[in-house]
């Protein structure tokens, strides 16, 4: 019980850290970046969006920084980010968000389970058939793979796959002339548009599924039950799979629960590279337009996304492997 | 390796405050023991790169990388920036990558562009290294309220998503140039290299030279500078390997979104003035493809060094062929 406290109270805390950065980071870079904003659409943004942008980065006003932080706070807690700017003028960024969250839970979700399964089970095969062939290649190819910048491999394959042999699509999450709907033309159309982007984050990502099992996997099939598996004649799949790979798994799994968490925010680069109308898409939109209400919702977003998964994989954690629960 | 003449103390206090603990080091005979075992190691390492695989390939491109940041004007004659040739030219003779879609050298801006990659991998490399090693160390061997306070903090660190909070960062800096790169990508970088360093250091508490030390009465900054860290050496390798590996990812990821300086030639912000003007479409590739090579070739030299030493550090990942002719040779 007091383990569970514990990690909620960082849970609390690193969230607290989080929304500070949101408030202190404009404050405290040279030359106020709302200022420069509103000189810059003089005329161009509604009273009302000035008055926000006053509120978000203390300007023009008599309150103290305490006070605007309080107010600032009171905003997060009723889940008031505001209106956006530039990228979708007047609209309010809790739409704008949420219409953009299920694109990215869809791509990056299944992409990421997807690479925890293949890669898993290539690293149990890799380290049961140690010294092949397969084990000898793999891990200084993976080594690589995961050195590759992603949005890189992206462009890579938009090159091969969509400019040269025009066989996909590489632009969007689906052709804008289909009307959205649940029918076959439309789920088809998403589906084929997803191909590139899930397969770039695919080989980018299994590497490291491939390399934690593998080396892990390596170190308990040294153990004595493992052995003693052997002696007492089993076959090889049961002590590959029930006697190593079982064991071997639970910092995968962790690290499984702590990927989940990086759905939301990391692709953003291969969003970018395909246009897909993700969470990450919308961040570097909201960069270079510097709509910085709807830049700042985003990254809490983020943020409290990967706060989340890491408190439920330490709980999950606790459950399943008793003597962590002492050691912490 | 050269480094092994100097005294043993003074190689290790250029990274780090301790000056001052320096001189005394090198003439006590009995306080130099964790130097010894520091100088020990780097050569057992440089040993360890010629015979294994992995880290002589890694050693070979990062000295490649080096000498061409060192020397780019031998290599590449031409201007990288000057807008003076033709338009989107394919190779040639004159211009062994061709063009870039402004008039300018393509071949130049990929050699003259490795200098600010290798200054910010090697400056994070070290900067969040240090940061890493007085924190985690700090943490260790003050203990109490201060262990409580730092390790907090590095944990605070360690789980909010690094990447996007660059983003943040570099949109409020309109344009962040290679050293306020280094700061940004080190300051917010260093915190799981430090809290691999506190748990070596922690696992060095009640060891008997500290304890020696300790009777000796030292002073708190030397018994850190001179007993503790060189016995971290290999530690802190691995530490600024991956570092330099991540800032040289970070930086050009940043670059490419047009968060760094336009006017640094430098591979990312190849890949940004690419893609801004479609080169794939244009029937420029090799303004997006050579850039791309070129991080993925100074990443793999810092992840096959980190893996060697990986595999160093902990024999059972060592391949098994290697291990089997090890053994044999023994046997005879």
């Amino acid at each position: 019980m007091r383990f569970v406290f514990r990690r909620l109270g960082f849970f609390l805390l690193t969230l607290w850290v989080a929304l500070t950065l949101n408030f202190a980071l404009p404050r405290l870079m040279p030359g106020n970046p709302a200022l420069a904003i509103i000189g810059k659409f003089r005329g161009g943004i509604s009273p009302e969006a000035v008055k926000v942008l006053e509120a978000q980065f203390g300007l023009n006003t008599h309150q103290n920084i305490v006070v605007q932080y309080f107010h600032y706070l009171g905003n997060v807690a009723t889940l008031k980010f505001g209106t956006s700017l530039t990228t979708q003028p007047g609209n309010s960024v809790g739409r704008i968000v949420l219409d953009a969250i299920p694109w990215t839970l869809g791509l990056v979700g299944v992409t990421t389970i997807l690479a925890f399964i293949l890669g898993t089970g290539i690293g149990i095969l890799s380290a049961w058939m140690r010294g092949g062939r397969l084990d000898s290649i793999m891990p200084p190819i993976f080594v690589i793979m995961t050195v590759i910048p992603y949005f890189w491999i992206g462009l890579v394959l938009i090159l091969i796959f969509g400019v040269k042999l025009h066989v996909l699509p590489y632009f969007f999450s689906y052709n804008y002339s289909l009307t959205p709907g649940f029918n076959a033309a439309f789920i088809g159309n998403v589906a084929e548009h997803a191909i590139l982007p899930a397969f770039t984050l695919l080989i980018t990502t299994i590497g490291i599924w491939i390399l934690t099992m593998r080396n892990t996997m390596i170190t308990t099939l040294a153990e004595d039950y493992v052995r003693m598996a052997r002696a007492k004649g089993l076959p090889g799949h049961r002590i590959m799979l029930d006697y190593a790979a079982r064991n071997a798994i639970l910092p995968n799994l962790t690290g499984f629960a702590m990927s989940l968490g990086f759905v939301i925010g990391g692709a953003i680069l291969i969003e970018e590279v395909f246009n897909y109308q993700g969470v990450g898409y919308l961040l570097l939109q909201a960069v270079n337009n510097e709509d910085y209400p709807l830049m700042q919702a985003l990254f809490l977003l983020i943020t409290v996304a990967v706060l989340l998964a890491i408190l439920i994989s330490d709980l999950a954690t606790a459950v399943l492997d008793p003597r962590t629960r002492g050691a912490s | 390796m050269a480094t092994l003449q100097t005294p043993p103390g003074a190689s290790k206090t250029g990274t780090g405050p301790g000056g001052p603990a320096g001189p005394a080091a090198a003439g006590l005979p009995l306080a130099g023991g964790g130097s010894i075992a520091g100088a020990r190691s780097l050569r057992r390492m440089a040993r360890a790169i010629t015979a294994n695989r992995k880290a002589t390939v890694g050693a070979v491109l990062l000295a490649i990388f080096i000498f061409v940041a060192l020397f780019p004007g031998l290599i590449a004659h031409d201007n990288p920036q000057a807008e003076i040739y033709k338009r989107a030219q394919t190779p040639s003779a004159q211009h062994w990558l061709g063009t870039t879609a402004f008039g300018q050298d393509m071949f130049a801006q990929v050699i003259w562009g490795t200098r600010p990659v290798l200054l910010i991998a090697v400056g994070v490399g070290l900067l969040a290294t240090v940061v890493a090693m007085l924190i985690g160390v700090a943490a260790a061997y003050l203990g109490g309220a201060w262990d409580g306070t730092l390790n907090v903090i590095t944990d605070v660190l360690l789980v909010i998503p690094l990447f996007p909070l660059l983003i943040i960062i570099g949109s409020y800096l309109h344009g962040a140039g290679t050293s306020v790169m280094i700061a940004v990508i080190a300051a917010t970088g260093w915190s799981y290299t430090a809290r691999q360093l506190r748990a070596q250091a922690l696992s060095l508490r009640n060891r008997d030279f500290l304890a020696a030390a300790k009777v000796r009465g030292e002073r708190r900054l030397y018994v850190i500078c001179v007993e503790i860290i060189p016995t971290m050496t290999s530690l802190l390798v691995a530490a600024f390997l991956t570092n330099a590996l991540y800032a040289v990812l970070f930086s050009s990821s940043l670059q490419f979104i047009g968060l760094g300086d336009p006017n640094v030639t430098s591979w990312g912000t190849m890949l940004y003035w690419a893609e801004n003007n479609e080169a794939f479409q244009t029937g420029l590739p090799l303004w997006i493809i050579v850039p791309g090579l070129c991080i993925v070739a100074l990443g793999a030299a810092f992840a096959l060094l980190n893996y060697a030493f990986d595999e160093i550090g902990n024999p059972a990942l060592r391949p098994v062929r290697s291990m089997r002719k090890a053994r044999v040779q023994r046997a005879r």
